[in-house]
């Protein structure tokens, strides 16, 4: 099949991008959508040009790596996919895709569709942890968890952290993120300690970075490759509230005082 | 040079337990005076950054991705061992040592070995308080699965996401050290090359991903968790990403190469498609547990496998193997695939696939129970190959998966040049010639969580490496010869992308060097790489600058890497005279084609010494004593 592609460049952060037109000649619909990008790009080195920069890098939809709009859909058409299990069998001759990169102010574009999402590396580093060091935890079987409750903590943790429900969200909230995250560690023993602490802070963390707010939209639900539900959202807000209730103050570090 | 393993004395299930108490320590004050550098955020580099924090010291932390969440120890489905014997099936420490090394087809150092598997308990342990979400029985305790082909059931997961859990788990301890500024974390940043100083390494060279700087980050040591090399190949179950690039600079830099021909070659991945194919998706070795292997008894069979009745099935993997079957050990299973599409009886495009079939399981158990079982893996099949494998056998075809070779390090996990530690796949130890399955993961995390972070300790004790700065001679020479090289990617102004060089080394690489391999071979591929290598540097194009973020030239310089190291894994090949493992030579096999070896010859650990561009690399063994382990054939008839 032939596809007329129109691609987001912008060679930098600090300069304009615009769209620019691609002719994808003879795509076979085996090839996956990030393979066709690949035979795009190798016309394009053999022709002197340079090649359109994305993130990718399992190519399993496990790594959360790559990520762009197709046709203003995150991952495009399918669901439960992420861009680079798409195949081209769902396109057809003479098809037109518009792809862009994801789309929201707390993730700035480096390149072409390249994006830096470092915001969520940070909601982690504000609490999506459980403060354990390594060393001599307790045997693994001394705490029961209910299979339940496992089962949901993996539901949740199955997020592998790219960006779609972001892009997808009409306000550019990153509430499914964050409260994939705060759901699964919430739902779990270890978890309850920090659980209060940790909604609060990733939350101020989330908000810090610019990322809009949560209305319900649930389109990041849609979006989603892992299929994570937005029940989560509904737990983090209840964290959060019980939380911003029931808040104490800190004390010093270390049992000090 | 001299390899000194450096394995404690005594009973073997004492050697650990001696050596942490003879191990020098650095006092808790001390600790912050000292900079390490962690190269790769993977399984076993995020755990040592994470726990090197905790303890005290400065860490500097680099993955080339956007994240250290992305690296490809996510992908892991299967699961991690530990014998635990929660299952009361007769598993122990003991016995997990024991199948490792026979597994490994008695060509790794049993030190290692057992130590490995007396820390895979405490890791389970560690990984449930960070709260990765194993799967549980009803009644709230871990569940256990089998898997390989092991006699026990011992295996962990977290669903189909047993690396991605455990990874988090490193991830999160990371990000929170992160937050303490325990640790600098750099993603999006690549090392280059190693900075070694009156014999020790002292920090690295990194090019910045995004803006093209290169720096030199130095240190008081450094750890390479760096992951295998089985992109040299080009099709892999590799991310596309990973790479050779920082253990290969550290072979440069004096760092000795173990094992590099022993390579692992899984038997069920979905086949190649058409010449675009850009990686290789791994389909779980659980699928075999129920899955039946089989090819048409005739070559050039085109019928649609439906219709081809029972008595005209080869299947091969029973009919060879009566008492494993379709549960063959990987090697076995691979090879017993090769050769019937060899012959002519391939199915699929190309005739490069075999049939994986769920049909009698299906009528046994019922699709519900098979969808329970395998219902994720036959999605992604199909996602992959738009068949569907409740209606239609499954394709499948062995593919490059794991590197048993490595850096060669001690038992402190030290490869060769003084401060410079290896841990995970990007080292050699462990796994031997052949690695079983789930043992990965485990691997990682024993070396990131458990060993480094304490042997790095007694190499600062006693090493007390001096003082240097930016301005130090080496530390300018070794940056000057990054900016060269990059410079020089950049202004051949050829006509071929470093993707096709990429592809054309990988069809050399597996068609002498893969899964049988013979002298005549070897010696083939032995002509061609260097040619092809000589056009590279004579014919490469990379379009754009150095000072900006630019995919050719980072493709560019890691396949530079892997033109070098493709010879030197056939060199490896060449020079070992036996079958073991993943290594299989056809001139050394029994009879009925199993794998032949020497142990009278070839029982030693080959260590390669660069010797200069050019000349041939230097061979050093390290000679393997089996103290605990009998010698012995692995059969499987």
């Amino acid at each position: 099949m032939n596809l007329r592609l129109h691609i987001w460049r912008q060679p930098s952060a600090d300069r304009a991008g615009s769209f620019v037109t691609y002719e994808a000649k003879e795509i076979s619909p085996e090839m996956s959508f990030l393979e066709m990008l690949d035979v795009v790009n190798e016309n394009l080195v053999a022709s002197g040009t340079e090649p359109v920069a994305f993130d990718h890098d399992c190519r399993e939809g496990i790594c959360g790596s790559c990520g762009m709009m197709i046709n203003g859909v995150a991952h495009g058409p399918m669901r439960a996919t992420a861009a680079c299990q798409l195949h081209m069998r769902h396109f057809k001759d003479g098809d037109v895709v518009w792809i862009e990169p994801w789309r929201s102010r707390a993730f700035p574009v480096v390149k072409d569709l390249v994006v830096n999402r470092g915001a969520f590396d940070r909601i982690i580093a504000s609490g999506g942890y459980i403060s354990v060091n390594t060393g001599s935890p307790q045997e693994a079987n001394t705490t029961l968890v209910p299979k339940h409750d496992a089962d949901e903590a993996m539901d949740a943790a199955a997020c592998i952290g790219c960006g779609a429900c972001v892009a997808a969200c009409p306000n550019g909230s990153a509430s499914l993120f964050t409260a994939a995250k705060i759901s699964h560690l919430g739902l779990l023993p270890q978890g309850q300690p920090e659980r209060m602490r940790r909604a609060l802070r990733m939350i101020a963390q989330m908000d810090a970075e610019g990322f809009g707010h949560c209305t319900l939209f649930g389109e990041c639900q849609e979006a989603c490759p892992k299929e994570i539900s937005i029940d989560t959202i509904a737990r983090m807000n209840r964290d959060y509230v019980r939380a911003a209730m029931t808040q104490r103050e800190e004390k010093a570090v270390g049992g000090a005082g | 040079m001299e390899l000194r393993a450096r394995i404690p004395s005594g009973a073997i299930e004492r050697k650990w337990e001696k050596h942490r108490f003879d191990m020098k320590l650095v006092n808790p004050a001390n600790k912050r005076r000292y900079t390490v550098i962690v190269v790769g955020t993977g399984l076993a580099g995020g755990a040592a950054a994470a726990s090197l924090s905790e303890l005290g010291y400065r860490v500097k932390a680099f993955c080339f991705q956007d994240s250290p969440r992305r690296a490809h120890s996510i992908a892991a489905q299967g699961g991690i061992n530990a014998a635990k014997n929660y299952q009361n099936d007769g598993d122990s420490i003991y016995r997990l040592f024991y199948d490792t090394v026979k597994g490994g087809d008695f060509r790794a150092r049993e030190a290692n070995v057992y130590r490995l598997a007396e820390l895979s308990v405490r890791i389970i342990d560690q990984c449930v308080a960070q709260g990765v979400p194993f799967a549980r029985e009803y009644g709230g305790l871990l569940a256990n699965r089998s898997f390989g082909g092991a006699q026990v059931s011992r295996t962990f997961y977290a669903r189909g996401q047993t690396g991605q859990q455990l990874l988090l788990g490193a991830y999160q301890a990371l990000e929170k050290e992160v937050a303490k500024e325990g640790v600098t974390m750099y993603p999006r940043t690549e090392m280059l090359d190693v900075i070694v100083v009156n014999g020790r390494a002292r920090g690295i060279v990194t090019r910045n991903m995004v803006t093209g700087a290169i720096e030199a980050h130095l240190a008081d040591a450094v750890i390479l968790g760096t992951g295998g090399y089985g992109n040299v190949f080009f099709l892999s179950t590799n991310a596309k990403g990973s790479n050779a690039t920082a253990i290969w600079r550290a072979y440069r830099r004096g760092a000795a190469f173990a094992n590099p021909c022993y390579t692992q070659i899984h038997p069920t991945c979905i086949p190649v498609n058409g010449d675009y194919q850009s990686k290789l998706t791994l389909m779980s070795e659980s699928l075999r547990n129920d899955g039946r292997v089989w090819v048409p008894k005739r070559g050039g069979d085109g019928r649609a496998p439906n219709a081809i009745p029972e008595g005209e099935r080869d299947y091969y993997l029973e009919r060879k193997y009566p008492s494993f079957g379709n549960l063959s050990p990987r090697d076995i299973a691979s090879r017993a695939a090769k050769e019937v599409c060899d012959e002519g009886r391939g199915v699929g495009p190309g005739g490069r696939g075999v049939y994986l079939d769920f049909g009698d399981a299906i009528k046994r158990l019922g699709v519900e129970r098979i969808a329970e079982r395998y219902g994720n893996l036959f999605e992604m099949y199909e996602r992959i190959t738009d068949e569907n494998p409740y209606q239609v056998p499954m394709r499948i075809y062995p593919a490059v998966h794991y590197t048993m070779g490595g850096l060669w390090v001690d038992y402190n996990l030290m490869s060769t040049i003084p401060g410079l530690h290896v841990v995970g796949e990007a080292n050699f130890s462990d796994h031997g010639a052949n690695r079983l399955g789930a043992s990965a993961l485990m691997q990682g995390l024993a070396d990131g969580y458990f060993i480094v972070p304490l042997t790095i300790g007694d190499y600062l004790a006693s090493a007390k490496p001096e003082q240097i700065d930016d301005d130090h001679a080496e530390v300018r020479a070794t940056l000057a010869a990054v900016q060269e090289r990059t410079r020089r990617l950049t202004s051949i102004g050829g006509k071929r992308s470093a993707s096709s060089f990429h592809r054309e080394l990988g069809k050399i690489m597996w068609e002498y060097c893969g899964m049988a391999r013979s002298a005549e071979g070897l010696r083939t591929a032995l002509q061609l790489i260097p040619q092809l290598r000589e056009e590279f540097w004579g014919d490469l194009y990379v379009p754009g600058t150095g000072e900006e973020l630019n995919q050719e030239l980072e493709r560019a310089g890691r396949v530079a890497d892997f033109l070098e190291l493709g010879e030197l894994m056939c060199i490896d090949a060449l020079h070992r005279e036996e079958s073991c493992g993943g290594h299989f030579r056809i001139e050394h096999q029994t009879p009925d084609g199993e794998a032949l070896r020497h142990d009278d010859q070839f029982a030693y650990v080959a260590a390669w010494e660069f010797a200069g561009d050019g000349n041939a690399p230097i061979l050093h063994k390290e000679p393997l004593v089996f103290e605990n382990v009998a010698l012995a054939t692995r059969s499987y008839k």
